[in-house]
C-alpha cells in the first residue's frame, strides 16, 4: 500500500481527539453543575436537589467514563505517531502535560469513585466536597491543556538549539499570547454546551410531563446560566478573532477565505474557495463588514492568503465552512435564549409547547459548534504542529509505514463507532426514565439471568468436557 | 542557568515509583478483570466487580503518570521506545477501552450485560498481554538512529515478547487473587486462593525462564550479574524471591488475609528490582542512558517543584478514597 503515514496520522489524530472532545465539552459543565446542585441541597436541605444530582451523575457517569478511557488514548499518539514532534517540543511542553495529570487526573479520579458510590458511606458535606473536586479537577485540566495547544499555536518562551525547543520564562510558555482567549473561549464554550444539554432534557421531561419539579428547575438553571454566557461567549469570540489576526493571520485569511490583501474588506457570507486558483466562486459578500468584524475599524487592512508562499498556507475550504456553522450555530443559540428570557418574563416559559421543542432539538447546537470550533483552529493552523516553526510533515514517527497506521486507524475506528452510538444510546434511556424513576432503589437488572461464568466455553475446553 | 543539582537521579526514581505504582495498583485490577471471568455467578461477578469500581479510575492515571513521566523526564527515551511498541500499546490502549467502559456500560445495559461480562474480562486480559510484551520488547532493546527508533513496527513480537507477556497474565492474575482474598469472603474468597495458587505457580516459572534467558540474549545483562563482587550482592534478590514464593505459597493455603496479596507485592518488587538491576543506567536497553535521553535540566527543575508538592497530596486524597471503601465489598455499595 503506497498511503501517506502523515496524512493517516493526521486523520487519526483528527479522529481520536475528535471524539475525544465531545466528552469535555459536556463533562467539564456537568461537573459544575452537579458541584452547584449538591451545594444547593447541602444549603437548602430540599430533595430535589438530590434527585437532579442523583439523575445527572449517572449520566455524567457513562460521560464521563468514555472520556477517560478515549483520554488515555491521547497523550500516546504524540509518542505512537508524532514522536518527532515529541522530541522536538518535549522540554517545553511536557511539563504542562504532567502539570495536567498531577493537578487534575488524579483529583478526578480518587473523588469520582466516592461521588459516584460515596453517598451512603461519608457525610453530605464530603459528598459535596467530592463533586467539588472532581468539577475543579475539569477546570485543571482545561486550563493545562489549552495552555499546551495554545503555545503549539502562539509558541512563546522558548529558544531553538539544534532543533530541539527550550524552555526560557515559563510564564511565557504558559500564559503565551492566544492561550487567556482559548481557555477562556474553550470553557465558556463547554459550560454552554452543557447549558444546551440540561435546558433540553428539562424541556424534554417537561413535554412528556415527567419529573415536572425537577425538569422546571433545570431549565430555569441553564437558562440563567445561558443568558450570560451566550452574549459573553460572543465576545470572547471576537477577542479571540482579534487576537489570531495579530498571531496567526494565514488561518484568520482563511477563515474569511480572503486571498487579497486589502482595506475596507466585504465580509464573505458564502463562497466555494478554490485553493488551487487562488479565488472564491459563488461569493456572497457584503461591504465593509469584513474589516468592522476583524478589525473594528471600517478601513481596516485585513491579509489575504496570497501573502504567504503557498506551502505556508491552511486548505481554505475547511476552516471558512466550520467557522460558518460555528457562528450559525451561536445565531440560533442567541435567538433561543432571548426568546427564553422574554416567555420567562410573560410567564410562559414551561408551558410554550413550541418553545420546549425548539429547546429539545437544540442539545447539539454546543456539541456542533465545538467540533467547528475546534477544526477552525486545527486545521486553520495547518501546515504546522508549531505554528511556523516545526512542520506537521517532519513530526510524524519516522519508523511508521503506510499500512502501520492504516491498520490503527482501522482499529480506533472500529471502536469508536461502536462506542460513541452504544453510550449515547445508554444516556438516552437515562434520560428517558427522567430524575423520579431514577431512584437508588431501582429492582435489580440481576434477576432471571442465567448463572454461568462468564468464560464457561473456555473452561469446559480445558477440562475436556465441551459439549 | 548553571545547574548546581543532577536531576536525572531524582526524576528516576520518581518514574520508576510511578510505573510501579501502576503496576500494582492497576496490575490488581487487571488482574481482578481476568478473574472475573472465572466466576461462577453473577452475584459473584458483581461483588468482584464493585471490589474495584471505587478505584479503578484512580489505578489506570498511574499509567498516564508513567507515559507523560516518561515524555517530561527522558523525552528521547518516550521518542523511540513509543513508536517501537506501537501496535502493542495500540492494542492496550483498545483493550483498556472495552475494560474501562464495562464497568458503566455493564450496569445499565442488562440486554447486553453478556457482551461487556466478556469485554471486561478479555480487555483486561489482553492489556496485560500487551503491557507484558512491552516489557519483554523493552529488555531486548531497539535500533537507534539520530534519537529515533529506526526499526519496523513489527519487531517487538519474539518469542521473548510473547513469554513475558504470558508472564504478566500471571504475575496479574496473582496480585488481583489477593486482592480479592482481602476484599471478599466465603466461595469468592476460595476460589481467588485456587487461583492464585496456578498464578503463583505460573509467575515462578515465568521469573526462572526469564532470569536464565535475559543474561544468554545479553552479555551485558550477564556481566552485570554474574561478575565478582556482584554475584554477591545481587545474591539476595533470587533468594529472597524464592522464600517470598514459599511464603505467598502457604498463605495462600492458610486463612491468612492480607499475606498473599502482600506476598505478590513482594515478588513484584524483586522482579522490578532485577530488570533495574540488569539494565541501569540504561533507559532505552543497551542503547541510551539516562543522562542521554533527559529532558533538559531547565525541564526537569520545573517539574520537580509542583512534582514534589503535588504528589504527596496526591497520595494523602488517593488513599483517603481507599479508606472510604475499606473492608469487605459491601453489597449496598457500588453497581447493583
Amino acid at each position: 500500500m503506497h498511503f501517506d503515514p502523515v496524512l493517516l496520522s493526521r486523520i487519526q489524530f483528527a479522529w481520536v481527539i475528535g471524539w475525544h472532545i465531545l466528552l469535555p465539552a459536556f463533562t467539564v459543565g456537568a461537573a459544575s453543575f452537579i458541584a452547584v446542585v449538591e451545594g444547593l441541597s447541602l444549603a437548602t436541605g430540599r430533595e430535589v436537589y438530590v434527585r437532579i444530582s442523583t439523575f445527572w451523575t449517572k449520566i455524567f457517569a457513562i460521560a464521563f467514563g468514555m472520556g477517560v478511557v478515549t483520554g488515555v488514548i491521547m497523550p500516546f499518539q504524540f509518542g505512537t505517531n508524532w514522536s518527532r514532534f515529541a522530541s522536538a517540543a518535549a522540554n517545553v511542553l511536557s511539563p504542562l502535560f504532567a502539570y495536567e495529570g498531577l493537578t487534575a487526573f488524579f483529583l478526578e479520579a480518587a473523588f469520582l469513585g466516592v461521588l459516584l458510590f460515596g453517598r451512603k458511606l461519608v457525610p453530605p458535606w464530603a459528598h459535596f466536597v467530592a463533586a467539588l473536586m472532581v468539577a475543579i479537577g475539569t477546570l485543571f485540566s482545561s486550563f493545562w491543556i489549552l495552555s499546551a495547544n495554545s503555545w503549539m499555536q502562539t509558541p512563546a518562551g522558548y529558544e531553538i538549539i539544534n532543533g530541539q525547543f527550550f524552555p526560557k520564562d515559563w510564564i511565557e510558555v504558559i500564559f503565551n499570547p492566544s492561550f487567556p482567549y482559548r481557555l477562556a473561549h474553550t470553557v465558556v464554550a463547554f459550560f454552554t454546551t452543557t447549558g444546551f444539554v440540561v435546558l433540553g432534557v428539562g424541556a424534554y421531561l417537561l413535554r412528556r410531563s415527567r419529573s415536572v419539579q425537577e425538569a422546571r428547575l433545570m431549565m430555569s438553571m441553564a437558562l440563567w446560566l445561558l443568558t450570560v454566557l451566550v452574549p459573553l461567549q460572543m465576545v470572547i469570540g471576537d477577542m479571540h478573532g482579534l487576537n489570531t489576526r495579530k498571531h496567526q493571520p494565514a488561518k484568520l485569511a482563511a477563515i474569511e477565505a480572503r486571498w487579497d490583501t486589502s482595506k475596507g474588506v466585504p465580509l464573505t457570507l458564502f463562497a466555494m474557495p478554490d485553493d488551487r486558483a487562488e479565488h472564491n466562486k459563488f461569493a456572497i459578500e457584503i461591504p465593509l463588514l469584513g474589516s468592522l468584524i476583524l478589525t473594528h475599524d471600517i478601513n481596516g487592512e485585513v491579509k489575504g492568503l496570497k501573502d504567504f508562499p503557498a506551502d505556508q498556507r491552511p486548505p481554505v475550504a475547511i476552516p471558512f465552512f466550520a467557522f460558518r456553522a460555528m457562528v450559525g450555530c451561536a445565531g440560533v443559540m442567541l435567538a433561543l435564549v432571548l426568546l427564553g428570557g422574554w416567555l420567562r418574563w410573560r410567564g410562559r416559559l414551561y408551558d410554550t409547547r413550541l418553545f420546549l421543542l425548539a429547546c429539545q432539538c437544540a442539545i447539539p447546537l454546543g456539541f456542533i459548534a465545538v467540533i467547528a470550533g475546534w477544526f477552525v483552529t486545527e486545521v486553520g493552523r495547518q501546515p504546522w504542529t508549531i505554528y511556523g516553526l516545526l512542520r506537521t510533515a517532519a513530526s510524524v514517527s519516522p519508523s511508521l509505514t503506510g499500512s502501520d497506521v492504516t491498520l490503527s486507524l482501522l482499529g480506533y475506528m472500529a471502536v469508536y463507532l461502536l462506542i460513541y452510538p452504544w453510550g449515547l444510546f445508554l444516556m438516552l434511556r437515562l434520560v428517558r426514565k427522567g430524575p423520579l424513576e431514577t431512584s437508588d432503589a431501582a429492582p435489580a437488572i440481576e434477576a432471571g439471568r442465567p448463572a454461568a461464568p462468564v468464560l464457561a466455553p473456555a473452561i469446559n475446553v480445558v477440562k475436556g468436557e465441551v459439549r | 542557568m548553571t545547574q548546581v543539582l543532577d536531576l536525572v537521579p531524582i526524576w528516576t526514581v520518581i518514574l520508576a515509583l510511578a510505573v510501579f505504582f501502576y503496576v500494582l495498583l492497576d496490575g490488581f485490577d487487571l488482574g481482578v478483570g481476568m478473574l472475573y471471568g472465572l466466576a461462577s455467578d453473577a452475584r459473584s461477578r458483581n461483588t468482584i466487580m464493585n471490589s474495584i469500581a471505587p478505584v479503578w479510575d484512580g489505578n489506570e492515571t498511574w499509567l498516564l503518570l508513567g507515559g507523560i513521566g516518561l515524555f517530561a523526564a527522558f523525552p528521547t527515551a518516550f521518542a523511540v521506545i513509543i513508536p517501537a511498541v506501537y501496535f502493542p500499546i495500540l492494542v492496550m490502549l483498545l483493550a483498556l477501552v472495552f475494560r474501562g467502559l464495562a464497568f458503566e456500560f455493564r450496569f445499565r445495559d442488562a440486554e447486553n450485560r453478556t457482551f461487556w461480562d466478556h469485554a471486561f474480562c478479555y480487555g483486561s486480559a489482553t492489556a496485560t498481554f500487551a503491557q507484558g510484551v512491552v516489557l519483554g520488547a523493552f529488555i531486548q532493546g531497539f535500533p537507534v538512529r539520530d534519537g529515533q527508533f529506526a526499526g519496523t513496527s513489527f519487531a517487538f513480537l519474539t518469542p521473548f515478547s510473547v513469554l513475558t507477556g504470558v508472564a504478566l497474565l500471571f504475575g496479574y492474575g496473582l496480585l488481583g487473587a489477593g486482592w480479592l482474598i482481602l476484599k471478599t469472603e466465603a466461595d469468592i474468597q476460595a476460589a481467588a486462593r485456587r487461583q492464585g495458587r496456578i498464578c503463583l505457580i505460573g509467575v515462578v516459572t515465568a521469573i526462572a525462564i526469564v532470569s536464565i534467558w535475559t543474561p544468554i540474549m545479553s552479555s551485558a545483562v550477564a556481566t552485570r550479574w554474574f561478575s565478582w563482587p556482584n554475584i554477591a550482592l545481587f545474591a539476595p534478590v533470587p533468594v529472597l524471591t524464592g522464600v517470598i514464593a514459599l511464603w505467598t505459597w502457604r498463605s495462600l493455603n492458610s486463612k491468612a488475609e492480607a499475606a498473599p496479596f502482600f506476598g505478590a507485592i513482594g515478588l513484584f518488587v524483586l522482579a522490578y528490582a532485577g530488570i533495574a538491576i540488569s539494565l541501569f543506567p540504561m533507559i532505552v536497553p543497551y542503547q541510551l542512558t539516562l543522562w542521554e535521553a533527559a529532558s533538559s535540566p531547565r525541564t526537569q527543575a520545573f517539574l520537580l517543584v509542583g512534582t514534589l508538592f503535588l504528589l504527596p497530596v496526591i497520595l494523602t486524597y488517593s488513599g483517603w478514597s481507599y479508606w472510604v471503601f475499606r473492608g469487605k465489598v459491601r453489597a449496598d455499595v457500588g453497581y447493583e
